[in-house]
This record gives C-alpha cells, sequence and structure tokens, in this order.
C-alpha cells in the first residue's frame, strides 16, 4: 500500500473540492460499499456477543433487542473457552495440520513448477497441468464421497487391496494414527495443481535473456536454477507464505469435516479444529456467548498472525513485504 | 564438435532426454492420481448393486448396470429442482458478483477519486480482519433473517477483496484516464462509462472473476447446511451432502406397484450417492480446461504487489 501515497506534485493537481464525479461514482460503487458494510463489517462487532450472556427477552423481541438486553459477563466466556479441555487441543492441531500442509503444499508446488519449467514436450506439460487442476474445482463434499469408497472398512478399495495381500482389515474412520497423513495427502493432492500453475505462471515470467547470459558463462541447469529461477519466485513465494501464515488459525472446513464423514468421536481429538468446534457449537444448543468467544479469538489470533509474518518480512527483506 | 554444438541449437540449454522422460513418468502418474476420483466414482456408479456387496468397490465394474442412472431419472423430479437451483444460484450470483466487483474495482482504480484512500481502506480491512464464522452466521440468520431463502446462499459469497484488488489492479494499468477524460467530454456520467467503455474493454478480468465466482457457487455447500432446510431449495451439493447419511432422502416416487417401503429396500443405494457425485463433477470437469487459462492470469494479476 505505500503505493498510495501518490507524489507531491500530484496531489497538488488533484481537485480538492467534491465534484458531480465523485458523486457519480461514489453512487456506481454504493452497492458493493454496502454489502461490505453488512457482510464485511457487521460481523466485526459481532464481538459483542462474546462479552455478553444471550438470553432472551421476554416479549418476543428480536435478536438485536435481547442481546442489549442480555448481561455483560466481562471475559467469562473466554475463560470458559480457554480453560475447556477443547482449548489446548484445538490450537495444537489446527496450528499444527496448517505448518504441514504450508511446508508439504510450497514443497510441492514449487518443485512441481521447476520440473515442469523444464520440461521439454509442452503440450505434454500442459495436459499435466490441467489434470493436476481437477481436484481444485471438485468440493470437499465430493472428495469425501471418493474417500469413503477407498476407506469404507467392508467395501472399500483399501481393504480389498490389503486383504488381498494377506494382511488386516483397517477400520480407517476409526483409528486415530492414520488420520493425520490422511489429511495432508489429501490437502496437499487437492492443492496441487493450483501451487505448480501459480508458481509456473511466475517462472515464465522471468526475463528468458538471464539465461542466455548465463548460459553464455556456462552455468550449468542446477546453477541456474539456483541464481535464477529461485531468486525469480521469491516474491510470489514471500507473498504466498505470508497470506498462508495468515490463514494458521484457520482450516479449510471441508476437509475436516466432510472427509471424515462429520467427524466420529474416535477420531474427535485428532481432526477438530477451531472452525469444526464453532461449526458444530453453532449447530448445537452450546451457548451462543462461549461460541463467539472461540470464533472471535480466532479471527483475532488471525489478524495477529498477518500481520506478525508481514513484520518479519519486512525486517529481513523490505521489498517482499505484503502491506 | 563445432557441428555438433550448431545442430544442437534447438535443444539448447535444455535437460538430457532420460531426465525428461523421468519427469513426464512422474507427472504421468501425478496426473493420472488426480482424475482418479472421477473414473473410481463412475465406475462405482455404473456397478450393480449385487456386485458392490459382493466385492466391494472396484476399479473396474465387475457386473455393469444403469440402475443407478434409471433411479435417478425416476427421481427426476427432486433431481431436477437441485440441478436448477445450482444453475440458478450459479448464475445469479456470478453476474451479481461481477457487478459488484467490477463497479468497485473501477470506482477504487481512479486516480482522482475524492474518497479513493477511504476505499483502499474498506477493501484492505477485510482482508486482515474479519468478525469470524458466528458472527457472520448471526448477522446473515438473525439480523438479516435470511435463511431459507435462496440470497443465503448468494449474497455472503458475493464479493471478496481478493477478486476487488484484481479489478482495481487491471483497472488501472489497462483503462487510461484520458480515454476516461474524452468520454465525459462527450457528456457520458460514470455508470454510463462504466457500462459502456470499462466493462467492453474488461472481458479478460470479467471471465476471472466470474469464473472464480461461478465455480465457488457450484461447489458451495457449506453456505447451504448452515443456513438451508426447506427440501425445495436444495441445490444438488447439498442434497449430496443430506444423503451422506440418509439416502432415503432422496427415494419419494416408487414405481412398478411398490410400496414405498419396499422401494426404499430396494434401490441402489451405493451406486445412487456415486451417480450424483458424478452428476456434480461432470459439468466442472468438461468446463474447467477452456476456462483455466483465465484462473492462470487471474492467479498472476492476484499477484501483482499493491
Amino acid at each position: 500500500m505505500g503505493k498510495e501515497k501518490a507524489p507531491r506534485s500530484k496531489a497538488k493537481v488533484r481537485k480538492k473540492r467534491w465534484t458531480k464525479d465523485d458523486t457519480e461514482l461514489t453512487l456506481l460503487s454504493l452497492p458493493t460499499v454496502l454489502w461490505y458494510l453488512i457482510f464485511a463489517y457487521l460481523p466485526m462487532f459481532g464481538v459483542v456477543i462474546a462479552f455478553k450472556e444471550y438470553r432472551l427477552a421476554p416479549g418476543g423481541h428480536g435478536f438485536l433487542y435481547n442481546l442489549f438486553a442480555s448481561d455483560w459477563v466481562g471475559i467469562k466466556n473466554f475463560k470458559y473457552f480457554f480453560t475447556s479441555n477443547s482449548f489446548a487441543m484445538l490450537l495444537r492441531n489446527t496450528i499444527l495440520y496448517n505448518i504441514a500442509f504450508i511446508i508439504i503444499s510450497a514443497t510441492v508446488a514449487v518443485g512441481g513448477a521447476l520440473i515442469l519449467s523444464n520440461m521439454r514436450n509442452k503440450r505434454g506439460s500442459k495436459v499435466y497441468q490441467t489434470m493436476m487442476f481437477l481436484p481444485y474445482f471438485m468440493s470437499w463434499v465430493v472428495i469425501s464421497y471418493f474417500v469413503y469408497a477407498l476407506l469404507t472398512p467392508e467395501k472399500g478399495y483399501m481393504n480389498g487391496l490389503i486383504t488381498a495381500l494377506g494382511g488386516e482389515p483397517v477400520m480407517w474412520y476409526q483409528e486415530k494414527k492414520y488420520w493425520p497423513f490422511i489429511l495432508v495427502i489429501l490437502n496437499t493432492w487437492k492443492g496441487m495443481g493450483y501451487g505448480m500453475v501459480m508458481y509456473l505462471a511466475s517462472i515464465t515470467s522471468i526475463d528468458t535473456s538471464l539465461y542466455e547470459a548465463a548460459v553464455m558463462d556456462g552455468a550449468t541447469k542446477w546453477e541456474q536454477m539456483k541464481h535464477i529461477t529461485l531468486p525469480g519466485i521469491k516474491p510470489v513465494f514471500v507473498m504466498m507464505l505470508i497470506l498462508d501464515c495468515g490463514k494458521i488459525f484457520n482450516s479449510d472446513f471441508g476437509l475436516f469435516y466432510q472427509v471424515t464423514r462429520g467427524i466420529p468421536q474416535s477420531l474427535y481429538t485428532t481432526v477438530s479444529t477451531f472452525d469444526t468446534f464453532i461449526y458444530n457449537s453453532i449447530q448445537s444448543t452450546a451457548p451462543i456467548g462461549q461460541t463467539a468467544a472461540a470464533s472471535f479469538f480466532q479471527a483475532v489470533c488471525s489478524c495477529g498472525t498477518i500481520l506478525f509474518a508481514n513484520w518479519v518480512v519486512s525486517k529481513i527483506d523490505n521489498e517482499n513485504r505484503l502491506i | 564438435m563445432k557441428d555438433k554444438e550448431i545442430k544442437g541449437q534447438s535443444s539448447f540449454n535444455q535437460i538430457k532426454t532420460s531426465t525428461n522422460v523421468i519427469f513426464n513418468i512422474i507427472f504421468l502418474i501425478l496426473g493420472l492420481m488426480c482424475i482418479f476420483p472421477l473414473l473410481f466414482v463412475f465406475s462405482i456408479s455404473i456397478t450393480s448393486e449385487e456386485a458392490l456387496r459382493m466385492g466391494g468397490y472396484q476399479i473396474i465394474p465387475q457386473e455393469l448396470s444403469n440402475a443407478a442412472y434409471v433411479f435417478l431419472w425416476n427421481e427426476r423430479g427432486t433431481i431436477f429442482r437441485a440441478l436448477f437451483m445450482s444453475v440458478l444460484v450459479t448464475v445469479v450470483g456470478t453476474v451479481i458478483t461481477i457487478a459488484l466487483t467490477t463497479s468497485m474495482g473501477y470506482v477504487a482504480s481512479r486516480s482522482n477519486y475524492k474518497l479513493k484512500k477511504l476505499y483502499t481502506w474498506i477493501i484492505f480491512i477485510p482482508m486482515v480482519f474479519n468478525g469470524g464464522m458466528l458472527a457472520s452466521y448471526v448477522v446473515i440468520n438473525n439480523i438479516l433473517g435470511l435463511r431459507n431463502t435462496i440470497w443465503a446462499l448468494i449474497l455472503p459469497l458475493a464479493c471478496s477483496s481478493f477478486s476487488v484488488t484484481i479489478c482495481r489492479t487491471f483497472f488501472r494499468t489497462t483503462v487510461p484516464d484520458a480515454l476516461i477524460e474524452a468520454a465525459k467530454i462527450d457528456g457520458a456520467d460514470q455508470f454510463r462509462i462504466w457500462s459502456s467503455i470499462v466493462l467492453p474493454i474488461s472481458k479478460p478480468v470479467m471471465a476471472t472473476i466470474g469464473m472464480f465466482a461461478a465455480f465457488g457457487y457450484w461447489n458451495d455447500w457449506f453456505q447451504a447446511s448452515l443456513y438451508i432446510q426447506d427440501k425445495n431449495l436444495q441445490t444438488l451439493q447439498s442434497m449430496l451432502n443430506k444423503i451422506q447419511e440418509n439416502i432415503e432422502y432422496i427415494a419419494n416416487n416408487p414405481y412398478g406397484g411398490l410400496s414405498l417401503q419396499q422401494y426404499k429396500m430396494g434401490m441402489p443405494t451405493e451406486s445412487v450417492r456415486m451417480a450424483i457425485a458424478i452428476v456434480i463433477i461432470v459439468p466442472i470437469a468438461c468446463t474447467y480446461p477452456f476456462f483455466q487459462r483465465y484462473f492462470i492470469s487471474g492467479l498472476t494479476v492476484g499477484s501483482v504487489k499493491e
């Protein structure tokens, strides 16, 4: 956003008075601004729910009336959430899964893009890219059916394979130890095409004369990659990293909820994240204030991590900061 | 030696043939892994219920059967209603998204607009902070009262700072101020400029935004699971989500003199689930290869730093 500060000369040229033009532009953007106010900014005030003990006031009033009539309870809802059994588990799951996802996805995407960019048959490379993009366009509901066909204990393909090889069938939906791997594999598999294509686009935009010059100087393929390609994709890489770090307290709800078929009790402590916890609370009769506390905690942490990641990047390498 | 070098000019600075073959094999395997679910789910959907019961899910169907698709055809009232809802939400949602996003992107891209700075912040803040899932739920459900309306599926997804930023960057670089000034001298107001000058030259960015929106709407089941209980408003995705627990959800029209109970007992449960998944994936699988380049251009524009 550094660019927003226009040079002084330009600022002088800029009209100071409100013109007809400004009115028209404001009217043109009015619907979108309203959308922003209702769907992006209004929920931010939802934070007050977390500090209240929501009760239905007598007389059948609307939600807002009940909310304002409810008592302030300070940080009681937060206290309840932080001291509950689930909190540490949710925090651990959400962060560890995200760290695994970020590292593995980035490695696969950069590695894949490097290979694709070196592939000699360009048409083949296009076909592979298209094939790998398909999972990106499938919803988790559809993927959960496919996973079910693989893993369902009696009829699933995996158990068929295992028994055919003389092994014992596995009760996949009840065994905790497999799920971290299953979730990491599925997440990598779904995002693979997207990541590779994005890094590939950034590799192809590198000035080819750099490579020509390097070859003149006798650089090997390996050296070219180290000194031209990797520095070339660094801005995109850093940007993706900041964005991913900003999402470290969030999780892809569908992955955790749909693929496990609604989180069975036996997997609860392995596959629950903040998002699944909040979703389940919304669907249950849990007090809305406690759910709001969890939800608000998550939002604040996300905001904190993205600003922190950006700050770290700005210290190390000011050119690549996002904000 | 020299001759060889000249001859090798075309393969200059290229990887060795053996490496290329290895790379191709790796990617062929990865590519097949990615389209495997589609083939697997399809082959289950055309396997007879009997074979599924005996042999489990197999990649090669043991015994072919069109029972699942016959069943879906028999229940076409339900299926077509869900399909219609999916298409309706996708089309209306995409149109609204394009209108909201391009107008905001255009206004925010004008360098002499008085509120430009304010708009930059309006767009930026939601990128780093949001009220959380519960607060959005409360706004949509309790304050706006959109539960069980089609708008609960459309409006929450209708705009995003990500796509507005893509638009703004695009307009800033491709719509010169001179063009706008010229139109103004001809007496056009900003709405006219936006609709008859800006939109026609912004087809690439509209395609990108539109595609992201369309696939997002088509694939959405989350909004539906939170806000839609009305059977008449189910989309294909939410129907698929519902029948995960209760396949009998869609069995309503017994035929051939069966009672509803007998009909439900005899339905090809397993293959029907997979057949519905196919109904959802096939439109996507058939269209995305053609629109892939718009996604890629969107990704690259999106990565231009502000």
